[in-house]
């Protein structure tokens, strides 16, 4: 998987992130501070120039990394799981619990995201838990019902048989027989979760439903709009941001598509990840 | 009627009344009132009794919560959405009327455009496999899809509104014509539709290629297609009759799934070029904490994209016979 091209500039951009991240905030200005002229363009002194308050334009896309993708990762964590565990559990018991699992999740999956995330949003106080509670309610029956098919398809197989006729318990099958079955699945969630929460994340605090004291991606942008960078020309204070969460999502679609590729290699263009499906003569005839 | 098409009909039916539940529950349950909220916000600017008044609005009494549902079912079936603190004293459903067409207009049209396009482009690209559509296309819609929909906003608002002053940069048209049936209207709103559409389409444009793409290829790996090429048709007729022909329903379903993303998309992307649609609405709502307009936006939405996606099923249902069980 590395030696692929796509998979290394993947990885590239998610671990440079994740290390700008967690170590990043250490060498950079404190984000809130008012250190210089409102407005100023990117100089010597403010590589990414300042905010309509002064504040250092660098400082606050690095610091805003951190809490956008801690959030995410916890988000992604707890949804994935907690998909995986309902989507499984429903596959393997099957009857009126997989009846009733499915359709609350089919009622999530058709209910327009984002306005179901803002009123919820909107009665709790803002902040990081309530973003997390909020997105982590609404993110999981993705999850659940990719997992759910998956173990599914799996549950006929003798494994499963040999396992329940040697008597170990429901929920020892479904975590140590299933799940470790599920990785390319899980991954591929996780990879999704992640691009969720951070858009969601991202929105939601744009829209001002996040901790607006605080300094993160989404409250970045926020800000910007507010300060009517629009109208005053003044881009350095949103594309840095904008572009960080787009290196960060292309690099995580990027690894999505390697990962989807070896579950499913007819979606692999022929060369890209070593030899697919070969296409017909008369095919290649025509091309 | 077919049992699936039942049984998709009834899973709307049955989302919508989740969505008017929780839109009951949601002050109810929610910590603190937001009458209490909303009145320590206004503080000594409010008469004491004005808390009750308050509360009044937001459909908060003392009765038995059983009571109370019927109440709210009663008020729903009426279209009473209650009063709109922000644009005091509009109904809820008047505000929200007032924006629909707006919402409807653009991201209609921006969906419209991104599904034709996106599925040509993916078609051609399995079609292709492996040609320079195929290995460019992809990659690079993904990367704009990266981009939140409100920042492509933001910078194409920017770059081509502000810097190079090629499109209006706010609103939905321009001061110096009247609404109404006149062509300079129709312009004026065509002209500042375009920059909003157009940053939603890219921003869309990625998941059809995509979808388009991979159902196309399993389409044209399939039996049929080979009879046909034995047979000796021709290859714009393979990829048309047997290639695109047989992709596009799937395709089509997801286009009710594809609906709810486009419009959460869409709303960010109003309030970016301050349309006056649902998402502009949606802005005010929570910047004024105006509960009764955010939750009268959140049932009208949702059930908006439950209707339309029991159309879309009915619709794919007649013209697709694989689908009728």
């Amino acid at each position: 998987m590395i030696a692929d091209r796509r998979a290394r500039l993947g990885l590239a951009l998610v671990l440079g992130f994740v290390s700008v991240a967690l170590l990043g905030p250490l060498f950079v200005a404190d984000p809130s501070a008012y250190l210089g002229p409102p407005l100023a363009p990117p100089s010597g002194d403010f590589w990414f120039g300042t905010t309509g308050q002064g504040q250092d334009v660098f400082a606050q896309t690095v610091v805003g990394a951190r809490s956008t993708l801690l959030v995410a990762t916890i988000v992604a964590g707890l949804t994935v799981f907690i998909g995986a565990v309902l989507g499984a559990t429903a596959a393997y018991l099957g009857g009126v619990v997989d009846a009733l699992l499915s359709l609350a999740v089919n009622v999530f999956l058709v209910m327009p995201g984002l306005p179901l995330i803002v009123v919820i949003a909107a009665f709790l106080p803002p902040g990081p838990v309530t973003m997390g509670v909020v997105l982590t309610l609404t993110g999981w029956p993705w999850h659940a019902r990719v997992v759910r098919a998956q173990v599914a398809s799996l549950r006929s197989r003798d494994f499963v048989a040999a396992a329940q006729v040697s008597g170990e318990s429901t929920w020892r099958i479904v975590v140590v027989e299933l799940l470790p079955n599920l990785a390319a699945v899980l991954g591929s969630s996780f990879i999704g979760a992640l691009l969720y929460a951070v858009g969601a994340q991202v929105g939601l605090e744009f829209l001002g439903l996040g901790d607006l004291n605080a300094v993160t991606w989404g409250t970045n942008l926020y800000w910007a709009t507010n300060d009517s960078a629009l109208l005053t020309g003044s881009w350095w204070t949103f594309v840095p941001t904008g572009a960080g969460i787009a290196a960060f999502g292309f690099g995580l679609t990027l690894l999505g598509f390697v990962l989807d590729e070896r579950a499913n290699p007819r979606l692999a263009a022929r060369g890209a990840t070593g030899p697919g499906p070969q296409p017909t003569p008369v095919e290649r005839a025509d091309g | 009627m077919s049992r699936g098409l039942l049984a998709r009909l009834g899973l709307y039916a049955v989302a919508a009344w989740v969505a008017i539940t929780l839109n009951f529950l949601l002050p109810r349950w929610m910590p603190g009132d937001p009458a209490s909220a909303l009145y320590a916000r206004f503080q000594g600017r409010l008469e004491p009794s004005a808390l009750d008044a308050l509360r009044l609005t937001l459909g908060i009494s003392d009765a038995p919560i059983g009571e109370q549902y019927v109440d709210y079912l009663g008020q729903l079936a009426h279209g009473e959405l209650g009063t709109s603190l922000v644009y005091f004293p509009s109904p809820v459903s008047e505000v929200i009327a007032g924006g629909l067409g707006w919402t409807l207009f653009l991201a209609g049209g921006a969906l419209i455009v991104a599904f034709t396009l996106g599925s040509t482009l993916g078609a051609l690209a399995a079609w292709r496999r492996g040609g320079w559509l195929d290995s460019a296309v992809p990659p690079l819609l993904s990367l704009l899809g990266a981009f939140p929909y409100f920042w492509l906003a933001m910078a194409a608002s920017w770059f081509l509104g502000f810097h190079l002053g090629w499109f209006p940069v706010r609103h939905a048209y321009g001061p110096e014509v009247q609404p109404g049936w006149t062509l300079a209207f129709a312009a004026s709103t065509v002209r500042h539709a375009i920059l909003p559409g157009a940053t939603m389409v890219a921003a869309s444009l990625g998941g059809w290629v995509l979808t388009m793409r991979n159902t196309m290829m399993g389409v044209l790996d399939d039996e049929p297609l080979r009879f046909a090429q034995a047979r000796g048709l021709g290859p714009s007729r393979i990829f048309l009759h047997y290639g695109v022909r047989n992709a596009l329903l799937p395709s089509l379903t997801s286009f009710g799934m594809a609906l709810g993303f486009v419009l959460s998309g869409a709303l960010l992307t109003e309030i970016v070029f301050a349309y006056p649609g649902q998402g502009y609405l949606l802005l005010q709502a929570v910047r004024g904490q105006d509960y009764p307009l955010l939750q009268g936006l959140f049932l009208t939405i949702t059930l908006a994209v439950l209707g339309a996606n029991a159309v879309v099923d009915v619709l794919v249902t007649a013209l697709d016979p694989r689908t009728r069980g």
